[in-house]
Formats: structure tokens, C-alpha cells, sequence
């Protein structure tokens, strides 16, 4: 097991670095100048000169790279701003560091998926194998034909619609506005509400069509079938044999999307207005602040990466062929 | 040299045969026996049987009659996209810049009413969206499909060095954060395109968005057919081929490419609809094409900001939206039943 996670954990670092040079590469050395786009709007020649100073935008492109993917690790100063590792860089538009800016944002990324995920995962999951338990029977075929439509639904024509129908025409639910939970949790939550329900809603199609898809494939394998006819009950068939081999597919899907929204989901943020990473990263977009569009990226590939080295161990641990081979 | 069509999938002949027996014995008078039916008219069959894959296609093809006709349809009623009728008949809009006329200002002269501000006509800004929409997603579509099935085929086919170094790419580029990439290379590939102090072209959003939307979009397929050429290279009738001397690029061209064809059309159908809405998500985002080209998600994100005083401008574009996105995925799952019918939903 071990072995096994440090060859994962190495084969990505080399996918963080190859994908922070894609990423440099990207934002650094195809633009024509560099330092402009780093400015931000409000550009002065003399913090032009300074930025580029800084950055070292005289020196090679691969020196350039070094420098600044050593800066994450060591740290650096900008702007007479200390910078201690792991240092994002600087953003000379918002005049703040870029992981400062980062840790801002990344609680309210974090309770709009955990709220989210806990809602899709147990309604879908739950639909999931009911639509699979009553398989080709009514409560299956609307399940179904639910979560095909919703599935079909998009974040920015549910979610301005939701927040028509319960905010503004009803006055049913609070706007959406982020309240840090430590402060007050019933805030939080309510807070939340409107975009957990409209995230949950697109997000639970998804996990019933899955876990009634992998349901249904391993309720026909032949294992399946041997422990009924041995005279196994049908709940622990269901249950235990079966659930227990959906759910591996199950896992490795969630764990990517956990990263994907972790990462910050842009549309859902822009459309509740909540300020979490997806949307510092189309506002560092509008304002041209490339430093800090490089950290977001950064970070967001990191959260993916990490999560697929979870989902690969949490695998092995329940699939021992994975570890072996 | 003949080649074993459909040998990979469910459409092998003797399973095909019989569930043509099985299924359809008022065909079998007519047809003189089984013999002579191709995979492709016997999948051609199995669509036409399944009501949601034909009324589907037949919702498709009305968007895509629409967006063809968008001319036509804008002459006949009389409007176009770009005036603003508003702005030019002080009577239609307060001045507040919402339609006087209730329900978003719908009328006789203006059936899904104005848009506010501008005062532009949202029936033909709906009909000419469809055509920015369909333009980008079928191109994105065929180039992802050129691209996946290029470079699936180069890994799954000729392996080693090449297989490692295209599965490395896939997992770089499955690794970015998708949304923030499409945001961020938006510019670069403008910048790209054009020269800082050239006045943008019209087609250069359209292009863009492709290029950008195609960078990311052939991952799914690219793995899937590897993993099918992986599996054809092994089989007798591609070592047959090489024994007799065929070269590589007619084994790639002749004996694999044609049993690849149900992956393709497959994927692409249901990959359709996913540029369709990531399009339109940029557009939305105000990344993508720009005004005055009508596009669904620019109305759709115009549309929001109107919210606390008129929610029929959401209506028609987000109804359109989800109408025409079910309407191919349903169309994707009734494809991929009709080519493969051991797959159950």
C-alpha cells in the first residue's frame, strides 16, 4: 500500500510540474509583454518597470520558469511584501499576495461543495439504488426520466430560475451570501441554501444515473447470482454484494468531482454572487491579473490531482486487485 | 480483403440476425431472408423502432431547420436581430429601459417580447443564438473527433513510445481545471489570432471558442478508442493483413478505422450537447462570443440581471436551452442503444 501510494504521489508531482510549466508557458511566454498583463488596469510605467524587474522578465523563459517555480518554495519578496513559502506570487493589481488571496476565498469554495456533496451524494446514491432495486417498475422510470431532465438543466438557467422562484418573487428563502460557519451556523446554512439546492439538484441526476447503471451491472454478474442461489437473503445480496461492487465506480467518480469543485465552480459562483475561487478567478480574468489566474490554476490542478491520488488509494483499499497489479 | 464491420461491438452478425428474427418478423418476408443487410441498416432499424431516439431527433432537427432558415424566418416575420426597435419607437420601452407592453413587452409585433435596454427583438436574437451555438458545437465537434480519433488510434495502434507519451498528455490536460483553462486560454488564443491593435474581426469569437473548447474536448474519445485499437490489434484479421503486406496506413485506414465507426458516432452525439452548454457557459461568463453575434448565453446572463422585474426574458432562452440539450441527450442514448443493443440504460 505504501509503495503504491508513493509511486501515485511521484507520477504526480511530475503531472503538477509538467502542468505549472503549461500553465507558465500559457500566461508567461506567449503573450507579447508579459509584464502589461501583470499589471492589471491601474498601470503606472513605474510599476511596469518594477514588475518587470521583479518578475525578471529580461532573463531566458526557462529562467523565468525556475524563478518562479523556486518561489513557491522558498518564498520571495514583492513589492517589499514578504512572501513565505508556499508563495503564489503577487498580485500587483489587488496589491495583496496571491495566497493570502487564495486562503480568503477557499471556505466559501469549501461549504458551497461540502453542503452540495452531502445533499447529491445521499439522494442520488438513495435514488440510485432504489430506481435499481424496482428496475424496469414505475418508481424506476420516473427516477429516471427525473434525472435524465435534470441532468439536462444547466447551473446558469436553474439557478437565476431558483433564485426567481424563491428569493425574489416569493421571498421563500434568503439570498444566497456566504456567513463563515464558525460565526454563525445557522447562517451558514441558510445562507447556502438556495445554491446547495440548485448545485444538489443538477449534481443528484448525475449520481442516480450512475449508481442505477453500476447497480444494475453488478446485480447481473455472476457472483451475484451464485449468492442467491446459495439462499442468501435478497437485502444482504443487495446490500452487501452488490452495493459493495457499484460502489467502486462510485468513489472514483465523486473523488474527481470533489476536486473539479473544490478547484472553484465558476458559473455557480458568478450566478450567486458567493466570492469563492472560481469567482477570484474570472475577476482576476476581467481585471487581467494574470499572477493571480496562475494561482488559482495552480491550486485548482493541484486539488484535482490530490483528489485523484485519494480516489486511487481509496480503491486499492477497497478493490485488492488494484493494489496487487 | 474483407473486413469484419461491426465484429467489436453488439452488431456481429449472427446476434444481429437473430434479433432482427427475434424482434422484427414482419420485416423478414419482405427482406428474402437475412442476407444483405448491412450494420448500419440494421442499427438504422433498431433507431427507427425506439419512439423517444425518432421524436428526439425530430426536436434536433427542427433547432437545426431553424437555424438554417434563420434568414428565411427573420424576413417572413419581419425583424432582425440587430435593431433596436426599442431605442428607435420612444413608445415601446419606459425609461427605465423595461418594455411598456407586459410580459417582457410580448406583442403582436414582438411575439417573445424585447429584450430591455437596447429594445432588440427576442425572437430572432433566440433563432440566429441557435445558429452561433450549432456553428461551434459541430465544428468543436468535428475537430475533437479528428483530433480523438488520431490520436487514439496512434497510441492504441502502434504503442510503446508514442501510447506513453499521448497518455501522458491526456493526464496533464484531464488534470487542468477545465473552466478556469477555457477562461484563461481565451485570451491567449485572441491574442494569438490577432494583433494587439487590430480591430476584431466577426469570425474571430467563433474560432477562438472552437479552438479553445477543442483543446480540452478529445480526451473522452481519444482513451476510448485507444482502448479499442488496443484490443482490434490483437485480433486474426489485422495479423492477416500484415502477413499479406498491407502497410500500416491501410490497416489503420481499411481494417481499424471501420470498426471504430460506432465509438465515434457515439461519443460525438452525446459530446454535442456538451458544447452546446459550454459555449454557451462562456458566453455567459462574458468570455465568449461577443455582442452583437445573438448568442443564447449572453441573453441568458443579460436575462438574469432583470430578474427582480421580469423573469420572461430568462424564459425563452433557458427553455430553449433545456429543451434542445435533452432533446440530444436523449438522441445520444437512443444512438448508442440502436449501434449497441446489449447495453441497457
Amino acid at each position: 500500500m505504501l509503495r503504491f501510494l508513493v509511486r501515485r504521489s511521484l507520477g504526480a508531482l511530475v503531472i503538477l510540474v509538467i502542468v505549472s510549466m503549461v500553465t507558465y508557458a500559457l500566461f508567461f511566454a506567449i503573450p507579447a509583454d508579459p509584464a502589461r498583463l501583470y499589471c492589471g488596469k491601474t498601470c503606472t510605467p513605474e510599476t511596469l518597470a518594477m514588475i518587470r524587474h521583479e518578475m525578471g522578465f529580461d532573463q531566458s523563459t526557462l529562467a523565468q520558469y525556475w524563478n518562479w517555480l523556486s518561489t513557491i518554495f522558498t518564498g520571495g519578496t514583492f513589492n517589499n511584501v514578504q512572501c513565505s513559502a508556499p508563495c503564489f506570487g503577487y498580485s500587483f493589481d489587488k496589491k495583496e499576495l496571491v495566497g493570502g488571496l487564495l486562503a480568503d476565498r477557499f471556505p466559501t469554495t469549501l461549504s458551497l461543495t461540502v453542503g452540495s456533496a452531502v445533499i447529491f451524494l445521499i439522494f442520488g446514491i438513495g435514488t440510485g439504488m432504489l430506481a435499481a432495486h424496482k428496475q424496469g417498475k414505475a418508481a424506476d422510470k420516473i427516477a429516471s426520466a427525473a434525472s435524465l431532465l435534470a441532468s439536462s438543466l444547466q447551473i446558469y438557467v436553474a439557478g437565476p430560475l431558483a433564485l426567481w422562484a424563491l428569493c425574489y418573487s416569493t421571498n421563500l428563502l434568503e439570498l444566497p451570501k456566504y456567513v463563515p460557519f464558525t460565526e454563525d451556523p445557522l447562517g451558514w446554512a441558510s445562507g447556502l441554501l438556495v445554491p446547495w439546492i440548485v448545485l444538489s439538484l443538477i449534481w443528484t441526476a448525475n449520481y442516480t444515473r450512475m449508481t442505477r447503471s453500476s447497480m444494475v451491472e453488478q446485480l447481473s454478474e455472476d457472483y451475484v447470482r451464485t449468492a442467491r442461489a446459495k439462499g442468501m437473503s435478497g437485502t444482504s445480496v443487495f446490500m452487501r454484494y452488490a452495493w459493495r461492487g457499484a460502489m467502486g465506480t462510485i468513489v472514483t467518480v465523486f473523488g474527481i468531482d470533489l476536486g473539479v469543485l473544490l478547484g472553484g465552480a465558476i458559473i455557480t459562483e458568478t450566478t450567486f454572487g458567493l466570492h469563492g475561487l472560481g469567482q477570484l478567478a474570472i475577476q482576476s480574468f476581467y481585471d487581467s491579473d494574470l499572477s493571480l489566474l496562475v494561482g488559482v490554476t495552480v491550486v485548482a490542478a493541484t486539488l484535482i490531482v490530490f483528489f485523484n491520488i485519494i480516489v486511487d488509494a481509496v480503491y486499492a483499499l477497497i478493490d485488492p486487485r488494484i493494489r496487487l497489479a | 480483403m474483407t473486413t469484419p464491420t461491426g465484429a467489436t461491438t453488439g452488431g456481429d452478425t449472427p446476434g444481429s440476425t437473430s434479433d432482427l428474427a427475434d424482434n422484427a418478423p414482419a420485416d423478414a418476408p419482405t427482406d428474402s431472408g437475412f442476407r444483405g443487410l448491412s450494420p448500419g441498416k440494421l442499427m438504422w432499424r433498431r433507431f427507427l423502432r425506439d419512439r423517444t431516439g425518432v421524436v428526439s431527433a425530430g426536436v434536433v432537427l427542427f433547432f437545426v431547420l431553424v437555424a438554417v432558415l434563420a434568414p428565411v424566418i427573420s424576413m417572413i416575420y419581419g425583424k432582425d436581430p440587430q435593431t433596436h426597435y426599442g431605442q428607435n419607437d420612444p413608445t415601446l420601452l419606459t425609461d427605465s429601459g423595461l418594455p411598456v407592453a407586459p410580459n417582457g413587452g410580448m406583442s403582436g409585433d414582438f411575439w417573445f417580447g424585447l429584450e430591455p435596454g437596447l429594445g432588440r427583438d427576442i425572437l430572432t436574437q433566440l433563432v440566429y443564438g441557435i445558429r452561433t451555438s450549432l456553428i461551434i458545437a459541430v465544428a468543436t465537434s468535428v475537430l475533437t473527433t479528428v483530433i480523438g480519433v488520431a490520436l487514439g488510434i496512434a497510441a492504441g495502434y502502434l504503442g510503446g513510445k508514442i501510447d506513453y507519451f499521448i497518455g501522458r498528455v491526456i493526464d496533464v490536460l484531464m488534470s487542468f481545471p477545465s473552466q478556469i483553462f477555457l477562461i484563461a486560454t481565451m485570451p491567449v488564443v485572441t491574442s494569438l489570432l490577432v494583433a494587439p491593435n487590430e480591430k476584431i474581426p466577426e469570425w474571430l469569437p467563433f474560432v477562438a471558442v472552437t479552438i479553445v473548447l477543442s483543446l480540452l474536448g478529445w480526451m473522452g474519445l481519444a482513451r476510448i478508442l485507444r482502448g479499442v485499437s488496443l484490443s482490434l490489434r490483437e485480433r486474426e484479421f489485422i495479423e492477416a493483413a500484415k502477413v499479406t503486406g498491407a502497410s500500416p496506413m491501410r490497416i489503420i485506414f481499411k481494417e481499424i478505422l471501420p470498426n471504430l465507426w460506432t465509438p465515434i458516432l457515439v461519443q460525438s452525439t452525446l459530446a454535442l450537447p456538451a458544447f452546446v452548454t459550454a459555449e454557451a457557459g462562456l458566453s455567459y461568463l462574458g468570455v465568449g462570443v461577443s455582442e452583437p453575434t445573438p448568442d443564447w448565453g449572453r441573453m441568458i446572463a443579460d436575462a438574469a440581471s432583470y430578474l427582480r422585474t421580469d423573469v420572461t426574458f430568462l424564459l425563452f432562452p433557458g427553455l430553449a436551452m433545456v429543451v434542445f440539450v435533452l432533446a440530444f441527450n436523449l438522441l445520444g442514448d437512443s444512438v448508442r442503444d440502436a449501434f449497441d443493443p446489449k447495453t441497457s440504460r
